[in-house]
């Protein structure tokens, strides 16, 4: 492929299957272009409610898997919950139906050149796209690792799948109704100590994300976390989906998580300020205070 | 029929096409790019730039509500000189029909912003921001609106057109015009959604991180197109740029029609990154079907009566 077409895509993508698996919806859609494009960590945005529909905002989805090469040539995999009227429109579509699809949007997860012991860590639904970024790092050679967590077995998402892709797996659960009962933090350190990992790579909600960065970073290991966001243009236009990230030049500033991530450096992301602009970041009003 | 004219005019702006995309919703340009050839557009009016760089508000800033959106983004930027350093030369190069729109915390800043953009290469007219700063009144106040108005006026030469964007509120919209037009300004361009609220269902508080914003999308096109037509009505001879609401070639038409001489496309654009491209060729089918040959031709003619216009079958 040539630069010009490595940009996301926008087509008429159409409902392949969608099946239920546990709490969750496993929809695969025909979206030409999109599969040749994806990368582990990117997302494709959604336009829901059909043609008649007045919502006006895009869902983005991590993309599960992309096949660009099958019987129906580009097919990509998401997995939803129908947690709003928009994923609950997106969990009712039959094959055939038609949806907008955008993408693939956003900066991917950044792969090691050498063939270092990686630890993926999810929680949920968000753990759905650690699993072709697994096949990437098997490819390369990396051993993988993974922890799947969620607040009970009901909710850990792709954990006999898991088996396959990983060397090592752990599942916590807070109830306990699966795996070791717990937090991620608290079994964490053990995983990265025994695998030597060099990398984790993270998905989930930002005070998991907080976690695993610091525990990366006590380990010494490089982490690569997925923030997830209320996106709304995923194109990088609207500038609503900011989250404050330090530069390379130690400066912090609030940059956009569809199009600068959703993978950015977990060292980089001040976790503690997520949600604000803090008073320190570039361009924020020199009283402590936000806009009026 | 040949393919009917799309060519328009907003007072000296001369436009290849009629459909603008709205300010801070087609980004800096480069974020459109995959998705439309960035000469399709009629326009692209910035982010409103501010004279600092700002942060913005803290999230989140952007809720769905019913049949549209409420926003506040707090214009967040890199300030006037990240933007003439990195965004505009990127659109001129691109040869991109570029409406800088401004927006200034005081009458001095206004100055300072008109001066050093209409300076820069590149850009076709100046669209002030008359909802800036938070909690002004200038976008539904014709006595405030003309003082910036006027300010901006002075430091702008001739060539540059001068555009003003003023609340989209049929209850002031005629007497702020009169004003900014008088102030100087070339054409209107409606507008600002109204102030707007979202509370969140769990919590029972306001969802945006700046706790109140304004309303964009489809809900608020009825009122938008209200605000197009008394204007159209009251001042026939004035340029306006209709905006709020418009997704589809029909809105477009029938902006047109009450009077506007090109339309600006917001939230759509956050829906669909192709909307100005698809607007533009559904408008295009649309007076074909019609036979309207030109968009000039469509312009306002909502306003006269069947007789006048009765050409079609
Ligand atoms: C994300 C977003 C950012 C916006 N930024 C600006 C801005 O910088 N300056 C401005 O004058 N209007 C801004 N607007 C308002 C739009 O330009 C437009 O006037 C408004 O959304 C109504 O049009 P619509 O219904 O087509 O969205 C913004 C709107 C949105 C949704």
């Amino acid at each position: 492929m040539t630069a010009t077409d490595r940009g996301p895509v926008q087509v008429l993508g159409e409902v392949l299957s969608n099946k239920r698996t546990g709490g969750y919806h496993h929809l695969t859609l025909v979206a030409p272009g999109v599969a040749e494009r994806f990368r582990p960590g990117t997302v494709v945005a959604l336009a829901v409610g059909g043609e008649l529909s007045d919502r006006l905002l895009r869902r983005s989805i991590a993309i599960y898997r992309a096949r660009a090469t099958g019987a129906y040539k580009s097919t990509v995999e998401l997995v939803l919950a129908p947690r709003e009227p928009g994923e609950a429109w997106l969990a009712s579509l039959a094959p055939g139906a038609v949806v907008d699809v955008v993408g693939p949007l956003g900066r991917p997860y950044a792969l090691p050149t050498e063939p270092v012991p990686c630890t993926l860590v999810g929680s949920g639904l968000d753990a759905a796209p650690l699993f072709s970024l697994a096949d990437r790092l098997k490819d390369r050679g990396c051993p993988v690792h993974m922890v799947l967590a969620g607040r009970s077995d009901q909710e850990v998402f792709g954990a006999l799948d898991a088996k396959r892709a990983a060397k090592t797996v752990v599942v916590v659960t807070e109830d306990g109704s699966v795996g070791i009962r717990g937090e991620v933090a608290a079994v964490l350190p053990e995983v990265l100590r025994r695998s030597g990992s060099d990398v984790v790579y993270a998905a989930g909600p930002g005070h998991l994300l907080h976690e695993v960065a610091a525990v990366a970073e006590q380990h010494g290991a490089w982490s690569q976390t997925a923030v997830g966001t209320g996106l709304v243009c995923a194109t990088g236009s609207c500038l609503t989906c900011v989250v404050p990230v330090v530069g390379e030049d130690g400066i912090s500033r609030m940059v956009r998580a569809c199009t600068e991530g959703p993978v950015f450096r977990g060292d980089r992301v001040r976790w503690g300020d997520l949600g604000t602009v803090p008073a320190d970041a570039w361009g924020a009003p020199h009283t402590a205070e936000g806009d009026s | 029929m040949n393919a009917p004219d799309l060519t328009t005019a907003v007072g000296e702006l001369t436009l290849a096409g009629p459909v603008m995309a709205a300010s801070g919703c087609g980004g800096t340009g480069r974020e459109l790019e995959p998705f439309t050839d960035l000469s399709s557009l009629g326009a692209l009016v910035t982010r409103s730039v501010t004279l600092d760089a700002r942060a913005g508000t803290r999230p989140p800033r952007a809720v769905e509500t019913p049949s549209g959106l409420v926003v506040d983004t707090g214009l967040q930027g890199p300030g006037l000189q990240g933007f003439l350093a990195t965004e505009l030369p990127w659109l001129a190069q691109r040869k991109v029909r570029t409406v800088v729109s401004i927006a200034g915390e005081n009458l001095g800043e206004w100055a300072e912003l008109a001066r050093r953009v209409a300076l820069s290469p590149g850009v076709a007219a100046v669209e002030v921001n008359l909802s800036w700063p938070p909690g002004s009144t200038a976008s539904r106040d014709s006595f405030a609106a003309e003082k910036i108005v006027a300010a901006v006026r002075r430091d702008i030469p001739r060539g540059v057109v001068l555009l003003a964007k003023v609340a989209a509120d049929p209850h002031t919209v005629v007497d702020v015009s009169r004003a900014v037009l008088k102030a100087g300004a070339e054409a209107v361009v409606v507008g600002h959604g109204p102030a707007a609220l979202a509370l969140d269902p769990g919590t029972l508080r306001p969802v945006l991180g700046g706790d109140a914003g304004r309303l964009g999308g489809p809900a608020v096109n009825p009122v938008a197109l209200r605000c197009v037509w008394d204007l159209h009505e009251a001042l026939p001879d004035v340029p306006l740029v209709g905006g709020g609401g418009v997704r589809s070639g029909l809105d477009a038409l029938v902006m047109l029609a009450a009077g506007a001489s090109a339309v600006q496309v917001g939230s759509a654009l956050l829906h669909d990154p192709g909307a100005v491209r698809r607007i533009t060729e559904e408008l295009s089918a649309q007076l074909e079907q019609r036979g309207i040959a030109r968009v000039a031709d469509l312009v306002g003619s909502a306003h006269r009566s069947t007789s006048e216009t009765g050409d079609t079958p």
